[in-house]
């Protein structure tokens, strides 16, 4: 009967704790990491990848929030990311360089943007929905690159960190790996929340059944576009901090491959759980910074010439490796974690 | 006699030269049984899904408690008092039987755009939730995921999750299709519990079921409606007869 009432797609009162335990153990390695990374030695580097790591973790489980648990494939969530960055990015050569501003403007750019979107695509379904997606982020890339007072194709460097009430602390990057955490923490009770009350069951339903949606009667296009317009937001959230962690931003927050990567996050971490999202970036992030290294190393017993090639055309193992891990483990990496508790 | 709760009037649907529906006029009476019968491809299905909504007729009108509803969409003749249910299955495979009633209720009490608070615990959707799957005998079967149900459980689910709309009429589109014999006679019962409740209109082929439950019975043939009557006038309309019943057995 327990193992009856469990399904992949129910939401929180059917996971048992052992799944529970997965978000505290990751969320407890995260707020680990900057003491360990004291000790390190190379505090600097392991800040700013683990502040990598979280800012895509926010956007990957944006992405998972209408992926996941609606079914709608955007390939265009890179956009947000940029619109985020870009607001940070604008303001700020304006002279407007407190975050306090900066952000309430980016969530309103990312609302606006992908309300008006969504609504265009969201009426089309499958395949449709991802081209007119995607087309939709190559929009908003090339009138990035067209931005000349703005850098047009090269980006533009912030000149320092956004403000917070006037003050420089995020300069500070042990600070703005709190702040970080704390956004990805509010973010993902926000999309726990959000998953589990009245609305989030009528999008996991539609997902399921439309015509079963509307047979009892809901609409699902409008629940469908709020979806988007959060996740679109989250995403925003996310290009602000990636701003301010790069200090400079560019077109190439939002390219195609962009927001390819972020799917390739929520499905390599395991659609439908967020906090998959949050572990698939991080898996992502970190296979594309060590692999190369892993590779010189696994390679030993070759020569030298092969092992730095091997190395230098790391993608060619890393391609082949999530594609591997898609077709092979089913629910990606939280799937994996799963599977004893079923066994 | 009282205004009917829905009409049809001079319904019309064609498929290039192929016409489904031709010239349907029907009342339907609050309170009754309607079943509606007919031959395999008479144009029983594409008819319930005019009345639903699923479909716009070409020409004619659909009227639902005295409000021309033919242009509505689904949803919003849901919310009506208008619920169908499907002749292939339609029900939400991954939650459990509770829930998918649960978000029916939920469909007709209050905003659904709340984004906190968790819905699965809201006694105010469970608790009508769990007396439509009483009506149909399916309670203790609440918590399994409805896709594990079995094919008898799953028309016991529809019907039930029709009920939570609370609907004024029940379209119910073969109901038995697909059922054993058991698994039919507790379906039929069912129904014939929810007789007093409610207005039905019935598409059927098990003509035992059909006699033994309707008020009155409609006959459809090649899109037309040749009769319409008590069942056992039209049991005994040689028109009906020699267009249909001749070929079955009869009871």
């Amino acid at each position: 009967m327990t193992e009856l009432a469990e399904t992949p797609s129910a939401p929180a009162p059917s996971l048992t704790t052992r799944l529970e335990l997965i978000p505290i153990v990751l969320f407890a390695a995260f707020a680990a990491a900057p003491l360990l990374a004291t000790s390190s030695g190379a505090e600097g580097y392991v800040l700013s990848l683990l502040t990598r790591v979280m800012i895509f973790g926010i956007a990957a489980m944006a992405l998972d929030l209408i992926l996941g648990y609606g079914a709608l494939v955007s390939f265009g969530h890179a956009a947000f990311l940029g619109l985020g960055g870009y607001a940070v990015g604008i303001l700020a050569s304006h002279g407007i360089e407190d975050a306090l501003i900066q952000i309430p403007v980016a969530l309103a750019g990312s609302a606006v943007f992908a309300l008006a979107t969504g609504a265009i695509s969201l009426r089309t379904k499958g395949v449709y929905f991802i081209m007119i997606t995607l087309a939709f982020g190559q929009m908003l890339y090339f009138l990035a690159t067209s931005l000349a007072p703005y850098g047009g194709d090269d980006g533009m460097t912030l000149s320092s960190r956004s403000l917070v009430a006037g003050s420089g602390i995020l300069e500070n990057d042990f600070a703005f790996y709190w702040v970080c955490l704390f956004c990805l923490l509010g973010t993902y009770a926000f999309s726990r929340a959000l998953v589990a009350s009245r609305f989030g069951r009528v999008l996991r339903g539609t997902r399921e059944n439309t015509t079963r949606m509307e047979a009892v009667g809901f609409q699902p296009f409008r629940f469908q576009l709020v979806a988007y317009v959060i996740s679109g937001m989250m995403a925003g959230l996310a290009g602000c901090l990636l701003a301010n962690q790069a200090e400079f931003v560019s077109p190439a927050f939002m390219t195609w491959q962009r927001s390819g990567e972020l799917i390739f996050m929520v499905v390599l971490g395991g659609l439908g759980s967020l906090h998959g999202a949050i572990i698939g970036a991080a898996a992502f992030l970190l296979l594309e910074e060590f692999l190369p290294e892993i590779l010189h190393a696994a390679g030993f017993f070759l020569s030298e010439e092969t092992r730095s090639h091997l190395a230098e055309n790391w993608k060619m193992v890393f391609g082949p490796l999530l594609i591997l891990v898609v077709l092979f483990v089913r629910g990606g990496i939280m799937g994996l974690l799963r599977r004893p508790h079923h066994g | 006699m009282a205004e009917p709760l829905l009409e049809l009037r001079h319904v019309r649907k064609a498929y290039g030269a192929l016409v489904v529906t031709d010239d349907v006029s029907l009342s339907v009476e609050p309170g009754e049984l309607h079943a509606i019968i007919g031959p395999n491809g008479a144009g029983k299905t594409t008819l319930i899904h005019q009345i639903s909504g699923t479909l716009p007729p070409d020409s004619g009108q659909v009227l639902f408690g005295g409000e021309d509803i033919t242009r509505l969409p689904m949803p919003r003749r849901v919310r009506r008092g208008l619920a169908r249910s499907f002749q292939i299955t339609s029900i939400l495979p991954g939650f459990s039987a509770l829930e998918n009633v649960a978000l029916a209720v939920q469909a007709r009490s209050g905003s659904s755009f709340r984004f906190l608070g968790n819905a699965a615990q809201e006694k105010a959707l469970n608790g009508p939730a769990m007396e439509c799957l009483d009506l149909v005998g399916l309670s203790p079967r609440a918590y399994v995921p409805a896709g594990l149900l079995s094919h008898g459980e799953k028309r016991q689910l529809e019907l039930a999750i029709g009920l939570a709309t609370e609907p004024k009429l029940l379209l119910l589109d073969e109901p038995l299709a697909g059922t054993g014999h058991d698994e039919s006679q507790r379906v039929v019962e069912t129904l014939r519990r929810l007789k007093s409740r409610l207005t039905i209109v019935l598409i059927e082929h098990d003509m035992d079921a059909v006699f033994s439950l309707a008020d009155r019975v409609s006959v459809l043939v090649y899109g037309r409606v040749i009769a319409t009557d008590t069942p056992e006038r039209v049991r005994t309309n040689p028109e009906v007869r020699a267009a249909y019943l001749g070929e079955e057995e009869l009871v």
